[in-house]
């Protein structure tokens, strides 16, 4: 999410009235989110506990559901880790596309310019769920090159799914950083005889990294929670193992809910922690303003 | 209108590119149903969640503990697990448990459909995100404004009202509107409890008339169109709010 | 001319007793706005150049358009005899004769304060790394900046960074320097250590042009002086002239007000 970072406008003048007579102690407005890991740990797991427990009581022979998450336990993680997997090369991909796009964006020829700016526009608005299907239907599941065949399994075709957003959003990210930085330093840069590529790779995009890093890492936690989707289009992942989980152990209704929460655990545990380091970078980062 | 199609069944005839939405008036019919539950489904939800953003954003200045930690669990639980999750959970996990009711033909039915589900976790899952987005823009709103609209005798929520998230609003608009575009877009995963969006009829034409290429391309245009349509009048909406002098609008 | 068969050419035909830079008649317009119109003017080897006027009356566009960050719309700009005003400028050619500081200093943030004087002879004039660093740390120390060697820009004050970004321009051995305010972003009591620096390298014979607002450091240093008004210049002449008598009524009128 792009954070509003416009500086609130401050009023020309004081305001003409008076301040109230008796000020309650300065207090913050807001309190920062102080909320822990543990807290909401606390929160998911309470959704388990109610969700499992209303149908506890069901039957003799049936593990409870926390006793189905434990039993194939090794199996659900698996899946995440695919699903970590297909993110981490999700990114990889359309980290490497999505930089070349970016600077394509703000290349001088406008051909180039504008055919970039128009791939980033048209990738970013797409949802996601529907660049994964055209990535699906639209890549042969084999490429021919100079007689070797190299296989396309769905998996890596959802990669590219992925990959595709990823560049656009990664595009965007890299023309904003650009554009944010002061002229005066392409203007240094230019005096000093710097040529346009020397200035671009030596002044600008060193300084850009900075900038870059917090919507890089947010975007990561997109495509993360986004790899789910490729069950959808039949690949096996956590959410495919959980179905399959759930039909193994009698397709009992009261499953599904715990099932599901647990899978929202694990995602929670991997993304939260990223979320709060990229706003503490975010911080730090206003602070060095 | 005949004409039209006959042109469509030709242009099928002799470059192969099968728009059955224009010419099949059936298909046409299930296309255009789609494209109105995405509408639907999304005005339903911006509306939704940016009233739990309002609400949640007023919350979290609540001075009872046990409110701003409710919120912020909401938020941070919300913004960090995957939205296609959420919706499974809802929709398989809660829909299953609760129990069944009689409908007009005497149908036992899950007590709420799949639209209302998929309405209900994609107005939560954005409004975690509005929550946050007011809450910046209220962070922005001078202290002093506030003191003064206080000083005016107002209550916390009235100054909440009239004062801090007018002023707030004008602030995080940019983030609003990015945030809304997500949710229009984040409305396809609707197809995953079979809520027939555009999506999900799209799919069901092309498994019909085997016209994969030309309906993904359809589906990528319209979508684009939908985004555009959107941010335009949320760029309407913007001038509309921009008041001279203050923020952006001072610009002007 | 008669030409000096012991005075050296350059590749354009320009001889060291001929100005340096020469402008004839340049205009420049952005968009409707007529920044410069018609200005002329002639800098000689070692002269110092004091550029004055009210704001937005086209001092910084004028020095802009000498190292071609700004494009002209028509005119002529010749710096030792090479036609700026050119589409096929060799743009790197030219800067490295001309050096520029920046009222915003514009150093880079990212590296420290030698690394930024070192960087472009490094780069840009692919100089050996070693006798740059010992030219850069001599440079460092003329600036009277010794022992801020490794330091952040970002940790320098104002004064200091804008004498880091002199030695950075310095480092690539222009043969004229341009400084568009630089002490304008500074606080009263640094302005002082900047103009020092610049009258040193003026006594040392650099040829500088200046836009500034120092009417004092300007009747003291400038060999010569021009106001602007409208993106013309109205008067010019030697400071001590030019600050006792002014002659046209603009000119009275910006003196009265800024002295």
């Amino acid at each position: 999410m792009i954070r509003d970072t416009s500086a609130p406008a401050a009023p020309a003048h004081p305001l003409p009235v008076l301040l109230p007579f008796r000020l309650t102690a300065p207090q913050r407005r807001f309190p920062p989110l102080r909320l822990t890991l543990l807290h909401a740990l606390g929160i998911v797991g309470l959704g388990l506990l109610i969700a499992g427990g209303a149908h506890a009581q069901a039957g003799v022979n049936q593990l409870s559901a926390f006793g189905v998450i434990i039993k194939w336990f090794p199996l659900l993680m698996s899946g995440f880790l695919f699903n970590i997997l297909i993110s981490v090369l999700s990114m990889a991909l359309g980290t490497v596309a999505g930089v070349g796009l970016g600077l394509a964006s703000i290349s001088l020829s406008t051909p180039l310019r504008r055919i970039a700016w128009g791939l980033t526009q048209f990738f970013r608005n797409a949802p996601w769920l529907v660049l994964l299907f055209f990535a699906m239907f639209m890549i042969p599941f084999e490429f021919r090159i100079f007689g070797v065949t190299i296989p396309f399994p769905d998996w890596v075709k959802a990669v590219i799914g992925f990959a595709l957003p990823v560049m656009a959003n990664m595009s965007e990210i890299v023309r904003g950083a650009v554009g944010s930085l002061p002229s005066g330093q392409w203007e240094a840069a230019e005096s000093l005889a710097f040529s346009r590529r020397q200035t671009m790779w030596m002044i600008i995009l060193p300084q850009c990294l900075k900038r870059m890093l917090p919507p890089w890492m947010n975007l990561y936690t997109l495509v993360t929670m986004a790899t789910v989707q490729a069950s959808i289009v039949g690949v096996t992942e956590m959410l495919t193992l959980i179905a399959q989980v759930h039909a193994a152990e009698g397709g009992r209704p009261d499953l599904l809910a715990p099932l599901y929460g647990f899978a929202m655990l694990c995602f929670f545990i991997y993304c939260y922690p990223i979320e709060l380091w990229t706003r503490r970078l975010e911080r730090r980062f206003h602070l060095h303003q | 209108m005949d004409l039209v199609a006959d042109w469509f069944r030709h242009l099928y005839d002799t470059t192969g590119i099968n728009l059955t939405i224009v010419y099949d008036p059936y298909d046409r019919q299930r296309f255009l149903s789609g494209l109105g539950m995405t509408i639907y489904l999304s005005v339903v939800s911006i509306i939704i969640s940016t009233i739990i953003g309002a609400i949640g954003a007023w919350a979290q200045g609540s001075p009872a503990r046990a409110i701003r930690a409710f919120v912020n669990g909401f938020v941070v639980l919300f913004r960090n697990t995957p939205p296609l999750v959420q919706i499974f959970f809802f929709y398989f996990g809660l829909g299953q448990i609760l129990p069944r009711v009689e409908n007009d033909d005497g149908m036992m039915v899950q007590m709420i459909s799949n639209v209302q589900w998929a309405i209900i976790s994609l107005s939560l899952f954005a409004g975690a995100y509005n929550v946050e987005i007011f809450r910046s823009g209220i962070e922005a709103v001078p202290r002093t404004t506030t003191e003064a609209a206080e000083a005016l005798g107002y209550t916390r929520l009235g100054v909440y009202r009239h004062v801090l998230l007018p002023l707030a609003l004008r602030i995080c608009l940019p983030a609003l509107n990015n945030n809304l575009v997500n949710l229009l877009k984040t409305t396809t995963l609707a197809y995953a409890i079979a809520v027939p969006e555009t999506l999900y009829v799209s799919k069901q034409i092309w498994n019909d008339s085997q016209n994969v290429p030309v309906m993904m391309t359809v589906l990528l245009i319209v979508y684009t169109a939908l985004v555009g349509i959107l941010v335009y009048i949320m760029n309407r909406w913007e001038r509309f709010l921009s008041i001279p002098g203050y923020g952006q609008g001072a610009a002007r | 001319m008669a030409a000096d068969p012991s005075v050296s050419q350059n590749e354009y035909g320009w001889t060291p007793d001929q100005p340096l830079i020469r402008l004839v008649d340049v205009h420049k317009a952005f968009g409707s706005l007529q920044v410069l119109r018609g200005v002329s003017l002639d800098v000689r080897k070692g002269e110092v150049i004091c550029i004055i006027g009210p704001s937005g009356s086209g001092k910084s566009t004028l020095i802009r358009c000498i190292n071609a960050l700004i494009p002209v719309d028509s005119g002529t700009i010749r710096v030792e005899g090479q036609e700026v005003n050119d589409p096929d400028l060799d743009k790197l050619a030219l800067r490295r004769k001309v050096g520029m500081v920046f009222q915003q200093y514009n150093l880079f943030p990212h590296r420290t304060a030698l690394q930024n004087v070192m960087m472009a002879p490094v780069h840009v004039l692919k100089q050996n790394r070693k006798e740059v660093e010992v030219r850069a740390r001599a440079l460092m120390a003329k600036v009277r900046l010794q022992g801020k060697e490794d330091v952040y820009p970002g940790q320098l004050s104002g004064g200091q960074q804008q004498r880091v970004a002199i030695a950075r321009s310095l480092a690539m051995r222009p043969d004229v320097m341009l400084f568009d305010e630089v002490t304008a972003a500074l606080d009263p009591e640094t302005v002082k250590e900047v103009l020092v620096t610049i009258r040193e390298l003026a006594e040392e014979g650099m040829t500088c042009i200046l836009v500034t607002h120092e009417m004092g450091f300007a009747r003291e240093v400038a060999d010569h002086v021009y106001f602007t008004d409208k993106g013309l210049i109205v008067e010019h002449g030697p400071p001590a002239d030019f600050f006792a008598n002014p002659k046209d009524e603009r000119t009275k009128a910006f003196l009265g007000q800024v002295l």
